[in-house]
């Protein structure tokens, strides 16, 4: 029980982390490698404004608003420039803003891993098994919040613009919506998820180092794909199930230690079988 | 006609650029080397200059060539250092000449890793584009992580390989003749009926399928051989480096190689060779002159080399003032050349730019065995 | 042996619900012109894409020369002997005009070498490149394109695009060849010399030719017969004149 709520907890800090690839993916069209490592920076955001404020809220706020910017700042930057540009160029850059990020953070806090501490969560008896509260706040509003997103795309304007671009952004432009917009909120929205997923992630392991963010962002893009990249509910089944696959391998001693082994397979498998993951669109080719 | 005259009639010295260039280089610094004009450490860095043009034009062979993206080389190159030097250890308690084992595993751990190259060429077979990158990307850590775990070749010590190292003084030279002899390999494949082959599936696979070329055949073929060669020069690495440890072949390493192709040009060899050895040296020095908390310099340097680098390739605004400082118009311009006009196919054929389109990426194939796609097709106009 | 190349049996595929071809039965002789016309979307280069194995035809089967194909794949197909072009040109952009048509010949069995014998480099490998060369190079010459053969093809106009799609097709060695609307495109001259093209090289080569078409002229000077299809069913068949002047056909086209 225990260790089925721990998955979903994890779950949801993939799907959330999942949810920037995917929304991104579906509307520019490109892997955000990036984005790993903007969770990174919410966290040296959290870190940062808890050394010099004790409430965790405003910690939490910061680095909402540092998150945004960052993905803003990112996309104007290093992306913009790109559009229409060959894909595998927009990945290269990607990486080298990955890259970068972390090298700013290294020359700023060092490579060392920092420990720090949002609040102290106690545990609760659920079905006579201990649960961090960390845990169940996790799940409450990582949930929370795939639900409004969810609402935002399907009921407002903004929302129902993002789905046409990711239609066809061609015919989308030609309708009159504005299409560098759009991508700019879905970086924004996305990063600012990230924000929320470092949290989660820093409530789970409370330290940061400059690689924080990797691996996470690997195994969220993996969520990503395994549910179908660019569809949105897809992301949330993929990360909630990686979670939950996650927890039950690092719990059992035979097999712990090939935990990050049995994702990847599950993913090479999940491909092989549904070549665009479990709810992605399939797309024909024309002849 | 004679084999001879044949190759005579064939023979262009721009198909040799590369090899002069590379003979010319092995040949100086054994040269300098025996003048004791180099430093020890760079002498150290040239087998890893060595195997990194390898791992890099063994990449553009599916990059470049048959356009599919692949993020798990330093998984075949992980698959052929570990197997291929723990045969080499194996041999070593039996045959003295640490070079004969070198040789021998070379070639095993070249195959080890193009059976792997096989399996992950099967995906590829139903898979394109991002989906294709995210499995050979899993694909690497998944091998990372099992040879990190599997007690024989040393867990998360890695694999000692004390005994079979090669001094980098005479290990230089066996790299730079077997770079030469993968230069020769690949470039031939690519300009063969099977490398026009190749490339056909690249530039239009629905057309290439239409015109008989056996699609499959080609995918595991490119798949093998890049995996083959990646392996080789994972076994020169742990013949260069000890101990072998799994987490020198994460993805950054597959992303680093990926780099010198891209950066080199996709499609173009010469590039691949000039970038591998320009990034590898460039890292070594920034290594070498940076060291604790400022290593983080190194990271953001490559970074912003990295983003300029491939904006200012890429970016479509940019190209008006591309054009006017492009050297090359600029020559067809002076010597009243048609820039349409090529005198000689194979120029074309050493430097192809790739247009990979999206759309042409994501779409998944069609098989003949499914016909029921989730909405009705407007197939025809 | 029958004089039937293609033989088609109750040919249909739907996509869904939608049936997109339905019970189509065509039988064309050896060296025939044969003419596939249609309004948008009356299922002309699905009938092409069932024929080459992209598509599983769901009901039905074809033969050509007394062969079954059906459930065979592309490379498979075009082996037997059916090539094709396609509406929307896919010509491979980035390799030369004679490197095109060298893909095509890459299956003939006179040019068969291992591509381990290519990468060493060894006699058998020139042997057939040179060959290889020659035989692409006289294909090209019979469409006028030997002058270009080093350009780019995606840098041709679009006239001869079209036509190097057909070579690149020929060079397949086909009995039977698909051309989807080879004149789309062309000016009224181009599409005369294509006319006179097409028949020599059905002479020529000895082929069967199924084309789709839209330029009723060009089917009306080229085809001996043909099939018009509308909705994916059939609307008329049989000699160019008396199909065309069928009041179902008439009716499709003008709008009744």
């Amino acid at each position: 029980m225990s260790i089925l709520l721990d998955g979903l907890s994890l779950g949801a800090v993939y799907a959330l982390i999942a949810l920037g690839y995917t929304m991104v993916y579906g509307i520019a069209k490109m892997l955000n490698f990036a984005h790993g490592d903007v969770i990174m920076v919410g966290a040296y955001a959290i870190y940062s404004t808890l050394m010099l404020n004790t409430n965790p809220f405003i910690a939490i706020a910061v680095s909402i608003v540092v998150c945004t910017v960052t993905g803003i700042v990112i996309e104007k930057f290093a992306y913009k420039p790109l559009r229409g540009a060959s894909p595998l160029a927009v990945l290269i850059t990607a990486i080298g803003v990955s890259n970068l990020l972390q090298g700013i953070a290294q020359l700023i806090f060092g490579s060392t891993s920092r420990s720090f501490i949002i609040a102290n969560f106690g545990t609760v008896k659920i079905f006579g098994s201990e649960i961090s509260v960390g845990t169940i706040l996790t799940l409450i509003v990582g949930a929370i919040i795939m639900v409004s997103l969810t609402l935002f795309v399907k009921k407002t304007r903004t929302g129902r613009a993002m789905l046409a671009v990711s239609e066809d952004s061609g015919a989308a432009r030609l309708m009159g919506v504005n299409v560098d917009r759009i991508i700019m909120t879905t970086f924004a929205i996305g990063s600012a998820l990230a924000a929320f997923a470092s949290l989660f992630y820093i409530i789970r392991i409370p330290s940061t180092t400059p690689t924080l963010g990797a691996m996470p962002g690997i195994k969220a893009f993996t969520a990503a794909v395994i549910g179908g990249i660019g569809s949105i509910p897809g992301a949330m089944l993929g990360g909630i199930l990686l979670g939950v696959i996650e927890q039950i391998c690092k719990n059992n001693p035979h097999v712990e230690a090939y935990t990050t082994a049995i994702e990847f397979c599950l993913l090479i498998i999940i491909l092989l079988v549904k070549p665009v993951g479990l709810l992605g669109k399939r797309r024909r080719e024309k002849v | 006609m004679s084999y001879l005259g044949n190759l005579k009639k064939t023979f262009k010295l721009k198909y040799c650029v590369n090899y002069i260039g590379i003979a010319a280089f092995l040949i100086l610094m054994i040269i300098l080397s025996s003048t004791g004009m180099l430093s020890r450490s760079f002498i150290n860095l040239l087998p890893k200059i060595a195997y990194s043009i390898i791992l890099a034009v063994s990449l553009n062979l599916v990059v470049g060539f048959l356009g599919e993206l692949s993020l798990g080389h330093a998984g075949f190159m992980c698959v052929g250092a570990y197997l291929g030097c723990y045969l080499s250890l194996f041999l070593n308690t039996y045959i003295e000449n640490t070079f004969v084992c070198f040789l021998v595993s070379m070639l095993a751990g070249g195959v080890f890793a193009a059976i792997f190259g096989f399996i992950i060429g099967l995906p590829a077979l139903r898979l394109k584009g991002d989906y294709l990158a995210i499995v050979t990307l899993a694909f690497g850590e998944i091998v990372r992580n099992v040879f990190k775990n599997l007690p024989m070749f040393g867990g998360a010590m890695g694999l000692k390989t004390d005994s079979i190292k090669i001094k980098s003084s005479t290990l230089y030279i066996v790299s730079f003749i077997l770079v030469l002899a993968v230069l020769f390999l690949i470039q031939n494949l690519i300009r063969s009926k099977h490398g026009r082959a190749i490339t056909a599936i690249r530039d239009n696979e629905i057309a290439a399928k239409a015109m008989g070329v056996n699609v499959t055949f080609y995918k595991l073929f490119v798949f093998v051989i890049a995996a083959f060669f990646a392996g080789v020069a994972g076994v020169i690495y742990g013949h260069y480096y000890t101990p072998i440890i799994y987490t020198t072949f994460d993805y950054n390493y597959s992303i680093e190689i990926l780099v010198m192709v891209v950066i080199g040009g996709i499609g173009s060899i010469s590039g691949s060779i000039i970038a591998a050895a320009l990034i590898t040296y460039i890292n070594f020095v920034l290594q070498n002159n940076l060291s604790g908390d400022l290593a983080a310099v190194r990271l953001l340097v490559y970074a912003v080399i990295l983003i300029v680098v491939v904006i200012f390739n890429n970016a479509p605004a940019l190209k008006p003032i591309k054009e006017k400082i492009n050297v090359k118009a600029f020559s067809n311009k002076i010597f009243k050349k048609k820039a349409s006009t090529i005198t000689d196919d194979d120029v074309a054929w050493n430097r192809i730019e790739s247009k990979i389109n999206m759309d042409e990426l994501l779409s998944v194939d069609v098989k003949p065995t499914d016909n029921t796609p989730d909405k009705p097709t407007k197939e025809d106009k | 042996m029958s004089d039937i190349m293609l033989k088609t049996e109750d040919l249909g595929i739907s996509f869904g619900g939608l049936k997109a071809v339905q019970g189509l039965n065509l039988e064309i002789k050896k060296q025939q012109l044969y003419g596939l016309v249609g309004p948008n979307g009356a299922g002309k280069t699905t009938v092409f894409n069932m024929l080459t194995g992209v598509y599983l035809p769901t009901t039905g089967t074809f033969f050509l020369d007394g062969e079954e194909l059906k459930g065979k794949t592309q490379e498979q197909i075009n082996q037997k002997g059916i090539a094709r072009t396609f509406q929307n040109i896919r010509l491979f952009n980035n390799m030369s005009v004679v490197r095109n048509v060298m893909v095509g010949l890459h299956n003939q069995p006179e040019f068969k070498c291992n591509p381990f014998v290519s990468m060493l480099r060894l006699p058998a490998h020139f042997d057939s490149e040179i060959r290889m060369r020659e035989k692409a190079k006289e294909i090209l010459r019979v469409f006028g394109l030997e002058e270009e053969r080093n350009n780019l093809s995606c840098n041709l106009p679009y006239g001869k695009q079209r036509k190097l799609e057909i070579a690149r097709a020929l060079a397949t060695n086909p009995k039977l060849l698909l051309l989807d609307e080879p004149a789309a495109g062309m000016n009224p001259n181009e599409t005369k010399e294509l006319v006179d093209i097409v028949k020599f090289i059905r002479d020529e080569f000895d082929l069967t030719i199924l084309l789709i078409e839209h330029d009723m002229k060009f089917v009306s000077g080229l085809c001996d017969e043909i099939t018009v299809l509308n909705f994916g069913t059939v609307l008329a068949q049989g000699e160019t004149k008396t199909a065309l002047n069928d009041p179902e056909v008439i009716k499709a086209y003008i709008g009744g």
